[in-house]
């Protein structure tokens, strides 16, 4: 461990043993040790500071992350959140699950669990501890990779509240389930670290939608980890919004495990952030699973975001498809780095990538950099990536219709980022979505 | 309705059109021949407004008024329409939602009321008939997927909803087999009206059995070198247009 990895680290020390004697100290003991050995490996590594010879960040610089001092934080009087502060994220139907946290702690006043049906399990991950321990033990930080991680570490090196959904067997859950994060920085500089773990049973369905907000100006550092296992034949549909502040620092885990014949749709939606980095890691463990993946980045100024997807192709008959786009305004930078890995004895994969950028901006970057890994020679696997300007000659077929330049650069951009948001099978979610593309647009093509 | 003057153009940096005239009346249908590479796209381009190809001296008078500096919306708003010799595909607008856009911004650039969407469907299906066009192509994406002849007719059905006072259609004809030519030159038919004029840009005599133009220009070189009635472009058929290129530059009719 260096000296500087030290101090980088010593506010995050200091917060868990700060912690461990407070509202952490009522977990059980499997817990505790969890966060000891994910605060030693993170000593251990260190944030990843060091770019150069280090492929998984050597586009995104994490050193304002790390010389920042954040502080965790905590609930705040209750009297100061209301309902207003979540608006960016009200896209929710009215029987909707909703499980609310504020700066990662669980909100009983704000969440809704009383759609759930007695058979499912949706609570925060502090009480399933003790309701359901076999369950959370057997799951919880057995997939996120905190050993070698760092950011996964950090966050597990305060895992105590998040969300808990358990969909038992042969279960088919038709409302989505809402896990929203807000935060409410007290200070201008928090960290929260969101945990959420899913596990279904054989032949069940569910929705679960992600959001994360936030104020518009202040940095706050937002870390988190979602761990989903989907059991054999089931299907589980993912959706993640992000709209925070656009000082804000966005780190994110999904890791996914997938069972035996089982499907699994994602939609990965960022607009707001300073640094955004999401990591997609995708295992099919079993046979003749899938998984389809899609994403939606649109940034401006001088954000960047950068998705991380890997796809590790475990077992026969698997199949992925990957559909990434991103509209890049002003200084902005976008990363895409895809990576498929197919497995010895693997045959019969099926693996497609695409990431396409369109560029509003000459200032603009999109770095998109696909890898494959094929141990087996009976695979097909493809992928196509694009990055340009608007295309000029249907600019022109438009207004050469009566459409000005504006409403038809409007009516091209999204028809661009429509491919993807035509993926979100949940029509409210998806009228959502709909509606910030098109406001983020005008704001856009206003300016 | 339509007079070019002494018109110079060029495509970047590289001069194609030379000191064009041509005067077109209310309801005629001029046809407009002459080998590859002689400048009739450009003409057509130039007209339209297409960014790349600016005009760098002349005027052409719609109804009166310059048009060379206006937006190519302006233009559109002023009844200018530009069939496309290669339509772009647009993946994700949907042609009815792209045309009711268009139309709608035509109408409200001229203070008119915007068509509402039971309406404009009902517009587009008659008008889709005249076309023989296919109705499931209208909910696509505009021109994803058709065929060579679905684009050209999708080119025609859009001039039969937007009824243009000057329309100009690049090569309609190209690629187009016996039959779609047949359908495509009676869409075009159909839109002859007392009080609008059709330019009509073509590279084979074949079309022109089927339209019969007022007039007939052959252009080389970047300029109208020959012009005359129907009978001269049966004549390009026979001779080609070897013959017509060491012609000097006139607008004399023969």
């Amino acid at each position: 461990m260096t000296n500087r990895s030290n101090k980088e680290l010593r506010q995050y020390i200091h917060a868990q043993e700060f912690f461990e004697d407070g509202v952490f100290s009522e977990d059980p003991g499997w817990a505790r040790n969890l966060r000891q050995s994910a605060m030693a490996n993170l000593k251990q590594i260190g944030l990843p500071t060091q770019r150069r010879g280090n492929e998984e960040w050597k586009y995104t610089d994490v050193r304002p992350i790390a010389r920042t001092d954040f502080q965790l934080g905590t609930n705040g009087p209750s009297s100061e959140i209301s309902e207003s502060d979540l608006a960016p994220l009200s896209f929710g139907g009215i029987n909707w699950i909703r499980l609310v946290f504020i700066n990662g702690t669980y909100s009983p006043d704000m969440s809704s669990l009383s759609g759930a049906g007695k058979d499912i399990t949706v609570t925060n991950l502090s009480e399933g501890m003790k309701t359901q321990p076999d369950l959370v033990r057997n799951h919880l930080s057995h997939y996120a990779d905190y050993e070698t991680k760092a950011f996964t570490a950090l966050n597990t090196s305060f895992v105590h509240d998040g969300a808990l959904v358990h969909i038992p067997d042969n279960q088919v859950v038709t409302e989505p389930i809402q896990i929203l994060f807000l935060s409410a920085p007290q200070y201008h500089t928090s960290v929260s670290h969101p945990r959420v773990l899913v596990v279904t049973g054989k032949h069940s369905e569910a929705t679960i939608i992600e959001g994360y907000t936030g104020p518009p100006a202040t940095g706050y550092l937002t870390n988190g980890v979602t761990e989903l296992v989907i059991g054999e034949g089931s299907s589980v549909k993912y959706y993640k919004a992000q709209r925070q502040g656009q000082d804000s620092y966005h780190i994110t885990t999904t890791e996914v495990i997938l069972g035996r014949d089982s499907n699994f749709s994602s939609v990965n939606i960022d607009l707001g952030g300073k640094i955004t980095r999401n990591n997609l890691n995708i295992l099919t463990q079993e046979e003749n699973s899938s998984c389809k993946l899609s994403g939606l980045y649109m940034v401006t100024g001088t954000q960047h975001v950068d998705n991380q997807v890997i796809i590790d192709h475990a077992k026969p008959y698997t199949t992925s498809r990957e559909l990434y786009k991103g509209v890049l305004a002003g200084s902005s930078r976008s990363v895409f780095h895809g990576s498929i890995i197919v497995r010895e004895g693997a045959v019969k994969v099926n693996a497609h990538q695409v990431d396409k950028n369109l560029l509003l901006s000459d200032k603009a970057e999109a770095d998109t950099k696909p890898a494959f890994w094929v141990y087996c020679d009976d695979v097909l696997c493809g992928h196509g990536a694009a990055c340009g300007q608007m295309d000029e000659s249907a600019l022109f077929y438009l207004r050469s219709r009566g459409l000005d330049e504006q409403a038809a650069r409007g009516m091209l951009t999204r028809a661009f980022v429509n491919e993807v948001i035509d993926n979100i099978e949940n029509k409210q979610f998806r009228n959502y979505v709909d509606e910030l593309v098109e406001n983020t647009l005008e704001d856009w093509l206003n300016e | 309705m339509l007079e070019i003057r002494d018109l110079h153009a060029s495509v970047g940096e590289v001069p194609i059109l030379k000191g064009v005239n041509l005067k077109v009346s209310p309801g005629e249908v001029h046809a407009i021949m002459g080998p590859n590479g002689s400048g009739k796209s450009t003409l057509a381009y130039v007209l339209a407004g297409k960014p790349g190809y600016h005009h760098t001296s002349g005027q052409a008078l719609l109804d009166g008024k310059d048009i060379l500096s206006l937006l190519p919306e302006d233009r559109a708003r002023m009844g200018l329409f530009l069939c496309f010799q290669h339509p772009i595909e647009v993946p994700g607008v949907r042609l009815d939602h792209f045309m009711r856009a268009g139309y709608n911004a035509i109408r409200k650039s001229k203070s008119q009321e915007e068509m509402d969407v039971l309406k404009f469907d009902k517009l587009v299906n008659d008008k889709a008939s005249t076309v023989e066009m296919d109705r499931n192509l209208i909910k696509r994406s505009v021109n994803e997927g058709f065929s060579g002849g679905e684009k050209k007719r999708n080119e025609i059905l859009q001039m039969a909803i937007f009824e243009p006072t000057l329309a100009i259609l690049d090569e309609p004809d190209s690629g187009l087999d016996v039959d779609a030519l047949r359908v495509v030159a009676s869409g075009i038919n159909q839109l002859r009206r007392p009080d609008s004029s059709i330019i009509l840009v073509t590279h084979y005599q074949r079309i022109l059995e089927y339209i019969v133009p007022d007039m007939v220009h052959v252009f080389s070189n970047g300029q109208i070198v020959k012009s005359g009635d129907k009978n001269l472009a049966l004549e390009v058929e026979q001779r080609g247009y070897d013959w017509l290129e060491n012609v000097p530059s006139s607008n004399k009719q023969v």
